[in-house]
C-alpha cells in the first residue's frame, strides 16, 4: 500500500501571477521503503506541491481540489491542529537552507528536544545524542550543545536530517537538501538519506533540481513543468530513455563528463598572475580574538588569447577571491596580476538579481561605462542596443527596468554590460550557478558564440565541475587558498592527481550515470 | 553563431504603471488614505486662509470669551482679547506646515550628505562624521531646540533652524547604515568596473536605491517638527508676528478651566494633523517596502 497517495492536486496562484494555477492536477504514489524524486526547474511548482501535503502553502495560496491520502487519511481537509499533530510525527520536513530552517538563538540539542516536548513523546539522556551519531555528527555531545552557527553547512543540515527523525516519521519530504551545499558534503548527505531510508523503511519526496542527485538516489521519478507533470517512471528508464521533449532536453542540459577536445592554443599569454597572495584579518579589536584567513595563497597562473581557463572549487577555496584580485575589486598582498597589451578584463556576477541596480534602465546601465570613458551618449546607447541583440535580446529590452526579466536574461545583459567595456578578458564568477540547467546549457552556449567571435579569453569561476567540463580548455582546481592542481579539461577529468580533485570528481551527483552515457 | 533565447523561461510579468501599482499598494492601507485626506484639508485650508478669514488673526473683532456657536461667524469662539479662534487656527495651519517642510527639508539636506559619505566611504571619514553625529544625539533635541531659538531671538527662520539642526541627526544614521549595505551589493562593484567616478557611483547608484526608507522617515519627521513647533510656541518662543497653534494654547492656558475651547480646538488641530501625517508614513511604508507590508491587511 502507498504511504502517501496525491490524487488530481490543484493549487491556485492569487490573481496576477504569471499562471493561474501552481500545480495542476497532479497525481503520484509513493510506497514505504520508496525513494520518489520531483524534478523540475524553478517556478515548476515542485515545492508547492510538497508544501500543501505539509499544510505549509504560503497565504494567499488556495488548494483548489483533490486529495492527499497519508496511510488512508485525507490530510488536505484536516484542521491546523490535526496536521500539527501530523508534522514531525508522522511527516517529517528537510529544506534547502539549513541555516535559515535552524533556530539561531537556540542549541542543536534544546531543538531537537523541542520536538519531542511538542509531541508529548519520550525521552531520555542518550536519545539525542543517539540521533546526532545515526546521523553521522562526531562527538554528539559536543554538537547538542553547540549553536548551529558553530556548525558547518554540512554538519547543520544532517543536524536538520536528524531533528526530522526525532520521531521516526514514516514519510519524509526533502525540497532540495543538498542545493546548498558543496559536492562533497552533497554526496554524504544524500548518501545518508539512502542509508537512513534504507534502515527505517521510510518512504521520502525528494525535490530536487539536478538529474545527477536523481541518478543518485531515486527509485521513481516524476518530472513537473509548469504545474503539470509530464513525465513519470523508474529513475532507470527516465534517465537511459526520456519520452517527454522537456525531460530529454533538461537530461540533455545537464553537463556531462563528455570532455570536448581542446582546441589547439596560442601560447602568448594575455593574462599572468604570479605568486598572488590575499589575507582577510577580521576582529581583532578589544574584546574578539584576531581571526586571519588565507584566502589566496601564493597563486600563479596564465590565460592565453581566446582561451577558457576554469577555476573549480569548493565554497571557501579562495577562487572568487582570485577572481576580485584580478579584476582589481580587491587588492592583494602579495603578488601581481599582468595583462599582455592595453586589454581590460570585465567581470560577471553570479546573482542575476543583485548585479543590475533595480532603478537603471538596461540600455543605460550598459551605456554607463563607455559614456565615463568619453563615448557621446547617443553612440554608447546605440552600441548597448547592438550589444543587446548580441546576446539575444530583443531591442526594446533597452527601455525596460532589470525586473521585468528573468534571471537568464538578466544575465545576459550583465554579460552586455561587461562586452560594452571591450574587455580582452572576462571573469565569469559563478555566472551560471543561480540559474535552471536549460538557461544554463543557454548561457554556456552564449558564452562560447562570444568566445569565437570576439577571440575573448575567458575565467569560468565555478563551484560544478560538470560545467567546468563542458567548457573549458584548461581547468585549475583550488583548495584552502591553494592551486592543488591545473591542466587540460581531459587531464583534470580523466586523470585526476591530487587526492583533492579525485575526492571532488567521485563526489560529483550522478556520476557514474553521466560516465555511461559519454 | 546562434542566438539561443530563453524561451522556456517565463517572463515575470512587471508591474506595467509603477505608478498605478505604488498607489495599489498604499491606498491598501485605510488609515493612509484617511491620512492623506486629512493633510490634504489642513493643506487647502492654510492655502485659502487669507480668502477666509482676510483680516489678520490678531485683530480683536468681537467680545472676549464667545463660546463657541454663540454669535453667528464666530463659530469656535473668541479668545481672552476677543481675536477669532477659526481664524486663528487656519492662520496658524500656515505656520505648522511651514515650519513642519522646510525644516525637514534642511534636516534632509544635512544628514543625507552626511551619512551617506560616512556609509560609502567608511574609516576616518566615517568616524569624524558619526562622532559629530553623536555631538548633536548626546543632547536632548527639545532642550537644545529652546537654546537655539533663544539665542537667534524667536522668528521663522531661527525655529526652522533650530528644528532642522535637533532632527538631522537620525536621518544620518538610517542613510549611513542603508549606503553600508547598498554598496556591498554586485552592482556597484559592476560599477566600478565601468570605471564610474566615487560621486556618480553615490549619485546614481546608491542614493536612489536609498530612496524609500528615507522617504518614510521625512514624512514621520513633518509631523515631529509641527510637535517641536507648538511646543516651543507653547512656551513662548514663536514668531511672535506668527498665529500658531502652539501660541493659542500657550496663551490660553491660564483659562483653561473657564473656556475650553481656547486650548481644545487648537489641541484637536495638532493631533488630527499629526495621527495624520504618521498614518501617512505607515502606508508610505507599505507601499515602498512591499515584502515587510504586514500580512493580512
Amino acid at each position: 500500500m502507498a504511504a502517501l497517495s496525491v490524487n488530481d492536486l490543484t493549487i491556485a496562484l492569487p490573481k496576477g501571477a504569471d499562471r493561474p494555477l501552481a500545480v495542476e492536477g497532479v497525481s503520484f504514489d509513493i510506497a514505504a521503503g520508496e525513494i520518489l524524486c520531483v524534478v523540475g526547474e524553478s517556478g515548476s511548482g515542485k515545492s508547492m506541491a510538497a508544501n500543501a501535503v505539509m499544510g505549509l502553502l504560503p497565504p494567499f495560496i488556495t488548494i483548489e481540489g483533490g486529495t492527499a491520502h497519508f496511510e488512508g487519511t485525507d490530510l488536505l481537509p484536516l484542521s491546523e491542529a490535526d496536521k500539527r499533530k501530523v508534522r514531525g510525527q508522522d511527516i517529517a520536513m528537510i529544506f534547502q537552507e539549513p541555516m535559515t530552517a535552524l533556530n539561531p538563538l537556540m542549541r542543536i540539542g534544546d531543538q531537537i528536544a523541542e520536538v519531542f516536548s511538542a509531541h508529548n513523546a519520550p525521552m531520555d539522556g542518550g536519545t539525542i545524542p543517539n540521533l546526532l551519531a545515526e546521523v553521522g555528527l562526531p562527538e554528539p555531545a559536543r554538537i547538542a550543545d553547540s549553536y548551529p552557527f558553530q556548525l558547518s553547512g554540512g554538519q547543520r543540515q544532517r543536524a536538520m536530517i536528524a531533528m526530522a527523525l526525532a520521531l521516526s516519521p514514516r514519510l519524509l519530504i526533502a525540497d532540495e537538501p543538498t542545493t546548498a551545499l558543496d559536492v562533497t558534503t552533497q554526496a554524504q548527505i544524500l548518501d545518508l538519506i539512502a542509508k537512513l531510508q534504507d534502515e527505517r523503511g521510510m518512504a521520502v519526496l525528494f525535490i530536487t533540481h539536478d538529474f545527477g542527485v536523481v541518478a543518485e538516489i531515486a527509485d521513481t521519478v516524476i518530472v513537473m513543468r509548469e504545474g503539470v507533470i509530464v513525465e513519470r517512471g523508474t529513475a532507470a528508464t527516465v534517465l537511459a530513455d526520456p519520452r517527454h521533449a522537456y525531460t530529454k532536453r533538461l537530461v540533455a542540459a545537464v553537463p556531462s563528463d563528455k570532455v570536448p577536445t581542446p582546441e589547439p592554443r596560442a601560447d602568448a599569454p594575455l593574462l599572468t598572475v604570479e605568486g598572488l597572495s590575499k589575507t582577510f584579518a577580521s576582529g581583532g579589536e578589544l574584546f574578539s580574538k584576531k581571526r586571519v584567513t588565507r584566502a589566496v595563497d601564493n597563486v600563479s597562473f596564465t590565460i592565453g588569447e581566446g582561451e577558457i581557463l576554469g577555476l573549480v572549487g569548493e565554497s571557501g577555496s579562495g577562487k572568487s577571491t582570485v577572481g576580485r584580485l584580478i579584476v582589481n575589486l580587491l587588492a592583494p598582498d602579495a603578488g601581481r596580476v599582468s595583462l599582455a597589451g592595453d586589454g581590460r578584463v570585465q567581470m560577471v556576477f553570479q546573482d542575476p538579481y543583485a548585479s543590475l541596480n533595480p532603478r537603471t534602465k538596461v540600455a543605460a546601465a550598459i551605456a554607463k561605462g563607455p559614456i565615463a570613458a568619453g563615448t557621446p551618449k547617443a553612440d554608447a546607447m546605440a552600441e548597448a542596443r547592438t550589444l543587446l541583440a548580441t546576446v539575444g535580446l530583443d531591442g526594446s529590452a533597452g527601455e525596460r527596468y532589470p525586473h521585468e526579466f528573468s534571471g537568464g536574461q538578466r544575465q545576459r545583459i550583465g554579460i552586455a554590460r561587461a562586452l560594452a567595456m571591450r574587455p580582452a578578458l572576462i571573469v565569469a564568477d559563478e555566472a551560471v550557478s543561480a540559474l535552471d540547467v536549460s538557461i544554463q546549457a543557454q548561457i554556456l552556449d552564449l558564452l562560447r558564440g562570444l568566445r569565437a567571435e570576439y577571440g575573448l579569453s575567458l575565467l569560468f569561476i565555478t563551484h560544478d565541475l560538470r560545467v567546468a567540463a563542458q567548457l573549458c580548455d584548461r581547468v585549475a582546481v583550488m583548495q584552502h587558498g591553494r592551486l592543488v592542481e591545473m591542466g587540460p579539461v581531459a587531464d583534470v577529468f580523466l586523470r585526476p592527481q591530487s587526492d583533492y580533485t579525485q575526492r571532488l570528481l567521485a563526489a560529483v551527483p550522478g556520476a557514474a550515470w553521466t560516465k555511461d552515457a559519454a | 553563431m546562434t542566438i539561443a533565447t530563453d524561451e522556456a523561461e517565463a517572463l515575470p510579468t512587471g508591474p506595467s504603471r509603477p505608478l498605478a501599482e505604488f498607489w495599489g499598494r498604499f491606498a491598501r492601507n485605510r488609515g493612509a488614505v484617511v491620512g492623506l485626506v486629512i493633510v490634504g484639508l489642513v493643506v487647502v485650508i492654510a492655502v485659502i486662509a487669507p480668502l477666509l478669514f482676510p483680516d489678520s488673526p490678531w485683530k480683536m473683532v468681537q467680545r472676549p470669551f464667545l463660546k463657541p456657536f454663540q454669535v453667528d461667524g464666530f463659530w469656535l469662539g473668541t479668545d481672552t482679547l476677543g481675536r477669532d479662534v477659526a481664524a486663528g487656527l487656519a492662520h496658524g495651519a500656515r505656520v505648522s506646515l511651514i515650519v513642519g517642510l522646510i525644516s525637514t527639508l534642511v534636516a534632509l539636506a544635512i544628514g543625507v550628505p552626511l551619512g551617506a559619505l560616512a556609509g560609502y566611504f567608511g574609516g576616518l571619514v566615517d568616524d569624524a562624521a558619526m562622532r559629530f553625529t553623536e555631538f548633536f544625539q548626546t543632547i536632548p533635541s527639545f532642550a537644545l531646540a529652546i537654546v537655539l531659538v533663544a539665542i537667534f531671538q524667536p522668528s521663522l527662520t531661527s525655529i526652522v533652524i533650530a528644528i532642522a539642526v535637533v532632527s538631522w541627526p537620525p536621518v544620518a544614521r538610517l542613510v549611513r547604515a542603508e549606503v553600508m549595505s547598498l554598496k556591498r551589493r554586485e552592482f556597484v562593484d559592476a560599477a566600478r568596473l565601468q570605471n564610474l567616478s566615487n560621486r556618480e557611483i553615490l549619485v546614481r547608484e546608491v542614493l536612489p536605491n536609498a530612496m524609500s526608507p528615507i522617504i518614510v522617515m521625512a514624512s514621520l519627521m513633518v509631523a515631529t517638527a509641527i510637535l517641536l513647533e507648538s511646543s516651543l510656541a507653547f512656551l513662548g518662543l514663536g514668531d511672535p508676528n506668527i498665529m500658531s497653534w502652539g501660541y493659542m494654547i500657550g496663551a490660553s492656558r491660564t483659562v483653561i478651566r473657564t473656556a475650553w475651547w481656547l486650548s481644545f480646538f487648537p489641541g484637536v488641530a495638532i493631533l488630527v494633523t499629526v495621527l495624520a501625517l504618521n498614518l501617512i508614513g505607515e502606508g508610505l511604508s507599505d507601499a515602498l517596502n512591499p515584502r515587510l507590508a504586514r500580512q493580512g491587511r
